[in-house]
């Protein structure tokens, strides 16, 4: 596939390069890959030995504070882990982890994360295999880092690849969004808000799982829509597939007190993280199995489809809302950032 | 959602808008300048623009207190807390992408200098107490909006007797830009949708002067949909009769008289500047505030040392025209070339309310129609 080439001219690196969005997306294409020979760097790719396929993953966690409403860095390392390798079409099997630590952090913490790690790895019936362990001096680290590698054992009946996506085509997303992100965002206690809300950190595989065994030949590129959230994600793939995506707004679940938040604070919820939610593109005609295979699981009950492909020459995202309004949908540019005055 | 979604809903929304097309011939060409960033902002979010009939042209007004701010401020401010280590810079989240000549506060804070978000102007005095050994500068911004919280803060320093906390005001008032826009040859808009936020402060009737002595009708509106298109047919009918009044169609928000407390809280704590520099109109005369010299203390101008940076604008920017109706953004020569949001050379294209960045974050849906 052909791509704009893209250069990167900044002098330096900014917070902004790390954030997921536009400026991070410059930084990869522009100076990362093109040292590797590569067009672009994902975080996964996939190995061929013999007669199996492996989805190979790479990760990194740094959030503040550790611990917030529904989960904690352990618990993100290895659910993050897992959904990256479950967005390739396969099975996670092990994970190695490396600890960052900073010196004069409590053991009692460290030992919370690692117990939430174990937990989350035995959930997710994924095994934690190996890792390294580095102590940085007092303040050359945020309290713990945690990088994570993965792999999986992709399923010979998934054919993902972006090249497939065509006009036409449904976009399904798993469930409510914005949870993790908001979640955070009240978890630093900067705001003087409080929400009964929980970040969303949770394996996808069996919703994956089960979209394959009823849908796989309709199955054609899934995303865990992370930071930069669902927007983000989308725009990436409409540049990537030369077409618009057109989403439905009021298809688009976003919990009250996420979409309070976020009418407070002039955020738009296609903009915030999510750590448990995914987006599945599939062929119209397998879009009511696999809708129905994610909503069959336990969890997947609010999965909709929530847009479609569209021929275009303009290859970005809009959003009709219910009154029969079009707005273009952006990729953010660096983290999303209150509104107040 | 209270108040969210009873202004979004599609039924009245589909009434107000066939009410609109119903009234509007098609000889008919209406200029309504939203003179709010939140007003532009909602307008192409909900694609209101291209909802209502073809010939109702909308005029992005100066509204964003982000955009106005003259090149140079943030540099100043920012330079301070460079220079000196005990020096922390606190601001809303709406600056911290603002580009001096060095960078964005953002930037700063990723090179160490000690950058704060703030939600409230409280926050930084708040900061200011926790850390008695540094001193805190709120780069404080906005219309009357805000203005009241930032004089609220100040009082409040004073009560505690918090030496350590101070304001760089950079508070500007919404009749005296209208006013220059409204003075100004060429201008093109027939009538305002009024400020939402700004007038729970200020109440409608200082919107009087532009209606009496302009002769331009004025709707104060609120933020969702429904406000909006019912605001702009509350223009369309004054225009089509030939009137020219302040209405007050954000009623649940806004009294006529103002939020009265608000208003004393102001007038006791800032005095009008004799002339401030708004980017992409120039010098307007009284139309910031600055603090009194009786809390000269807690005034940054006053306190500091601060270094004047001029930064000059780029000459081929049009950003006043654009305020003026006279061109759209995409007619300027630099508008999504040299100035982008990510690299905004002219104001209306640093906020993501600002007319210009609105325009390129949008403009794709409206170049596919």
């Amino acid at each position: 596939m052909l791509k704009e080439k893209v250069t990167f001219t900044d002098a330096k690196i900014q917070l902004q390069h790390g954030a997921g969005g536009k400026a991070s997306r410059k930084l990869i294409d522009g100076l990362l890959a093109p040292y590797f020979n590569l067009e672009t760097l994902n975080d996964s790719a996939y190995i061929e030995t013999g007669t199996n396929k492996l989805a190979f993953t790479a990760d990194s966690f740094v959030v503040n504070p550790l611990r917030f409403p529904g989960g904690s860095i352990g618990e993100l390392a290895v659910n993050g882990t897992v959904n990256d390798i479950a967005m390739g079409g396969a099975k996670p099997l092990a994970i190695v982890s490396t600890l960052i630590i900073e010196a004069g952090l409590e053991t009692e913490i460290l030992e919370a994360e690692i117990k939430a790690m174990q937990e989350a790895a035995e959930k997710a019936n994924v095994a934690i295999v190996g890792g390294d362990t580095k102590v940085v001096e007092y303040q050359k680290a945020d309290k713990l880092f945690i990088a994570t590698a993965g792999v999986g054992l992709v399923d010979p009946r998934v054919n993902l690849s972006a090249d497939r996506v065509k006009p036409g085509d449904k976009i399904i997303l798993s469930g409510p969004i914005g949870d993790h992100g908001i979640t955070i965002l009240f978890a630093r206690g900067e705001l003087d808000l409080e929400a009964n809300i929980q970040s969303d950190t949770r394996s996808v595989w069996p919703f994956v799982s089960r979209l394959i065994e009823l849908a796989a030949p309709g199955l054609k590129w899934m995303r865990d829509p992370t930071r930069g959230g669902v927007a983000t994600a989308l725009n990436e793939l409409a540049k990537d597939i030369k077409a618009s995506i057109v989403l439905q707004e009021d298809a688009i679940k976003v919990r009250p007190e996420v979409r309070g938040a976020c009418e407070i604070l002039g955020l738009d919820p296609l903009h915030i993280a999510n750590e448990g939610q995914f987006i599945a593109v599939v062929a119209e005609e397998y879009a009511d199995k696999a809708l129905n295979a994610i909503r069959q699981v336990p969890g997947g009950e609010d999965a909709a489809v929530i847009g479609v492909v569209e021929a275009s020459e303009r290859h970005i995202v809009l959003a009709r809302s219910s009154f029969g309004g079009t707005r273009a949908v952006d990729m953010l540019v660096g983290d999303p950032l209150p509104r107040i005055c | 959602m209270k108040f969210i979604d009873e202004f979004r809903n599609p039924e009245l929304i589909r009434k107000t808008l066939e009410e609109l097309e119903k009234i509007v011939e098609p000889d008919d060409h209406f200029r309504i300048m939203e003179v709010c960033g939140g007003h532009t902002y909602a307008i192409f979010h909900f694609g209101l623009h291209e909802l209502v009939p073809k010939n109702i042209e909308f005029i992005h007004g100066p509204g964003c207190p982000v955009c106005v701010l003259p090149p140079g401020r943030v540099d100043e401010a920012l330079s301070l807390a460079e220079k000196h280590e005990d020096v922390i810079f606190t601001a809303f989240g709406d600056v911290m992408r603002v580009p001096g000549k060095n960078g964005s506060p953002l930037t700063y804070k990723a090179m160490g200098v000690d950058v704060r978000m703030i939600y409230s102007p409280l926050d930084a005095l708040d900061i200011a107490i926790k850390n008695p050994d540094k001193k805190v500068l709120l780069f404080a911004i906005g219309f009357e909006t805000t203005a009241p919280s930032t004089a609220l803060t100040v009082l409040r320093a004073k009560e505690l007797d918090v030496d350590n906390f101070f304001v760089y005001s950079n508070h500007v008032k919404i009749i005296p830009v209208l006013e220059s826009i409204l003075a100004q040859p060429g201008m093109k808009v027939d009538g305002f949708i009024g400020p939402g936020h700004a007038s729970v402060v200020i109440g409608a009737e200082p919107y009087n002067i532009v209606a009496e002595k302009y002769k331009k009708p004025v709707v104060i509106s609120g933020f969702e949909p429904l406000d909006l298109l019912q605001s702009i047919l509350m223009l369309i009918k004054q225009l089509k009769n030939g009137e020219t009044k302040v209405e007050n169609q954000y009623k649940r928000a806004v009294a006529d008289e103002g939020n009265v407390r608000a208003l004393q809280v102001m007038d006791q704590v800032f005095e009008d500047r004799t002339i401030f520099e708004w980017r992409g109109l120039g010098g307007i005369h009284n139309s910031a505030l600055k603090l009194r010299p009786e809390f000269a203390k807690w005034d940054a101008e006053v306190h500091f040392n601060i270094e004047k940076i001029n930064i000059e604008e780029n000459k081929e920017a049009r950003c006043g025209d654009v305020l003026k109706g006279i061109i759209k953004p995409n007619q300027c020569k630099l508008f999504g070339k040299v100035c982008t949001p990510e690299n905004p050379v002219g104001a209306l294209m640093v906020s993501s309310e600002g007319a210009c960045a609105t325009y390129y974050n949008h403009m794709f849906s409206t170049m596919s129609q």
